[in-house]
């Protein structure tokens, strides 16, 4: 008798993980037309996209688009002023520096330094932090002790001064300066993803599927993976627009982008020299800056609406 | 109460040693510091007594050891280009960067709280657009950027006020209005937010029901309520504040901590840099320590651990 209420109790239990385990097939994928839908919606949303696509376009089509190389100098054209003032050249719009190069030309190719360099630190320290998060937040115990301590004595330094003595103490390489953005970024996306985890192992599916045998991989990617996803995809486009700020200003204090490869941080650094005698130096790479960290705040803003209506703030 | 205080002081710990790791680290990285400090001549055997006097033939953890005890006993080294003790550098020059620091926490406080106050209040309104657009277009702008146009406006064109520097009042606007913006933007957003959240609160609608008027339901009610998260928020930030200074004060020649990292890194004075960073991130760990217990005395329910609601 009690052999056959345990074998009861166990069928019941079999059956209700897998109604459970079949809720979670569905919940995944569900709310994605929403999603789009409200996106489609917002307005600044679709400026901040235009402005991103822009960007990243003349970016990728640099050689095509840009009048100029980056270093093609023309010395009998040194610091000509944007074609639409007095004294401006007609070959080149934004004028040119002291070298006599293209000021349009270098804006556009250093949009390929500055969002290439973001866009991979953003990825480095996606996959790095995500995997922190994932790990520290499923198995918990000594790892997530370890790297909410890393995290934590991270955040103790204010990040700026952190880059800068990092950037001067090692060599101020490419590579260096990726890991330097990604070390910004990884916190973030690891401390987030490792709430969503806690909170989605303690969701009734994510038991279930457990008690249905299902090893820890294929509870994190089929089940918890996507529960962090909108998380992620808003956080990426926020880190992006900082990042590229950090990069500029490591670049305009010279522990950045090293020339002769052009960055708007690299340039700015010129244009300040040049400030009371060239504007145009200082203003056009600031402009670029400001107009693509613009656009991704804005096409950030109309994500995170359209992805969670609840953190609308 | 108390030990609140004390439990929060001992989770400082890790974190502090942490930072003078990651510093012991760099300096480690950083290459060989006889290649730095002694002439380019020297030869090997005069570099092999170097590193014994001063210690650097032993193990790592072992230097590690007596960096550490060094650091406890208030010595961070001695400055090459300055010869004299690296901490003495940096307090010489910290005045300069918290007076910045300070200005402009007060200008962004004081112009974002009541911006965002009235936006939330007057929701949707064109004040409530043009101030959200600005925060926008804040949040967006390179600190270092924003300087520059405000010395091409303000003193190059306009020659209302001194490009750089640091004495008199006028040379304090233009770097500290620079510094302020983007704390700004972020101060006014979350005002705004915040009070849109209490606004909807239940208690709202009784102290409205109650009749009373409507000035008195924001400034006694919501503000006081809306107000608490933003102190967390304004004094989490502060270290971005100080990393900002690090660029204000390079555009503006600003003589403070920020400028004499820069300077000491051009002269390879690495002392001085990791003692600036180890300095800076201590205090910048003893302000969030503050901000807990702030934070604690603003909200009763931090402090009993009992549930945020």
């Amino acid at each position: 008798m009690a052999t056959w209420t345990r074998e009861c109790e166990r069928g019941r239990s079999v059956a209700k993980a897998m109604v459970l385990a079949a809720d979670a097939q569905e919940s995944r994928g569900r709310g994605d037309h929403q999603v789009l839908w409200r996106l489609a919606r917002m307005r600044t949303g679709w400026v901040g996209a235009a402005l991103l696509v822009l960007m990243i376009g003349v970016a990728l089509a640099a050689p095509l688009v840009a009048p100029y190389s980056f270093g093609h100098m023309s010395l009998e054209n040194r610091l000509k002023p944007p074609n639409w003032l007095s004294g401006g050249s007609s070959t080149h719009l934004l004028g040119t520096d002291p070298l006599g190069r293209d000021m349009l030309s270098r804006v556009i190719w250093a949009a390929r330094t500055s969002l290439g360099i973001a866009g991979i630190s953003v990825l480095v320290a996606m996959v790095f932090g995500v995997m922190m998060g994932l790990l520290s937040g499923y198995y918990g115990g000594w790892l997530d002790g370890l790297v909410m301590r890393l995290a934590d004595i991270q955040l103790s330094f204010p990040y700026l001064l952190l880059a800068i003595a990092v950037m001067a103490l090692l060599k101020p390489t490419l590579a260096n300066l990726i890991l330097v953005l990604a070390l910004r970024s990884w916190v973030v996306y690891a401390r987030t993803v490792r709430g969503s985890v806690l909170v989605a192992k303690q969701r009734e599916f994510v038991e279930a599927t457990a008690a249905l045998g299902a090893t820890d991989r294929r509870i994190i990617t089929r089940h918890i993976m996507p529960n962090v996803i909108a998380p992620i995809i808003v956080i990426s486009s926020f880190q992006l627009a900082e990042l590229i700020i950090a990069e500029s200003s490591l670049s305009f204090l010279g522990l950045g982008v090293q020339p002769p490869t052009p960055s708007w941080g690299g340039m700015l650094s010129q244009g300040r020299e040049y400030l009371t005698s060239a504007w145009w130096l200082g203003v056009f790479p600031g402009l670029a800056i400001i107009l693509t960290v613009l656009g991704i705040n804005l096409f950030g803003d109309a994500l995170r609406d359209a992805m969670d209506p609840r953190l609308k703030v | 109460m108390v030990r609140m205080v004390l439990s929060r002081l001992v989770q400082a710990v890790p974190s502090l040693l942490g930072v003078t790791l990651i510093a012991f680290v760099l300096l480690q990285l950083s290459g060989d510091v006889t290649q730095l400090l002694l002439p380019m001549e020297a030869s090997e055997e005069v570099r092999a007594d170097f590193r014994r006097a001063y210690g650097l033939d032993r193990p790592i953890p072992v230097q590690y050891a007596h960096y550490l005890a060094r650091l406890l006993q208030g010595d961070f080294g001695q400055s090459f280009s300055y010869r004299r003790p690296a901490a003495e550098v940096v307090l010489e020059r910290l005045p300069a960067t918290l007076e910045l620091s300070a200005a402009a926490l007060l200008i962004a406080v004081l112009i974002a709280v009541p911006a965002g106050i009235i936006s939330a209040v007057k929701r949707n309104s064109i004040f409530d657009h043009l101030s959200m657009g600005l925060v926008l277009l804040g949040q967006s702008v390179p600190t270092f950027w924003l300087g520059m146009l405000m010395i091409l406006v303000f003193a190059v064109g306009l020659h209302a006020l001194p490009v750089s520097g640091r004495g008199s009042f006028a040379q304090l606007v233009l770097p500290s209005v620079t510094l302020a913006m983007w704390l700004l933007a972020l101060v006014a957003r979350l005002t705004r937010s915040g009070m849109l959240e209490v606004l909807s609160q239940d208690y709202i609608r009784t102290a409205r029901a109650k009749g009373l008027a409507e000035f008195v339901v924001t400034a006694r009610h919501a503000v006081r309520n809306a107000l608490v998260p933003i102190v967390t928020v304004v004094g989490l930030q502060i270290g971005g504040l100080l990393g900002g200074a690090v660029m204000t004060e390079a555009v503006f020649a600003w003589p403070g901590v920020g400028t004499l990292v820069l300077e000491s890194i051009l002269k390879r004075d690495y002392p001085v840099v990791l003692a600036a960073l180890i300095m800076v991130a201590t205090a910048f760990v003893l302000i969030n320590l503050l901000v807990d217990l702030l934070y604690g005395y603003l909200d009763p329910r931090v402090r009993t651990g009992a549930q945020r609601g």
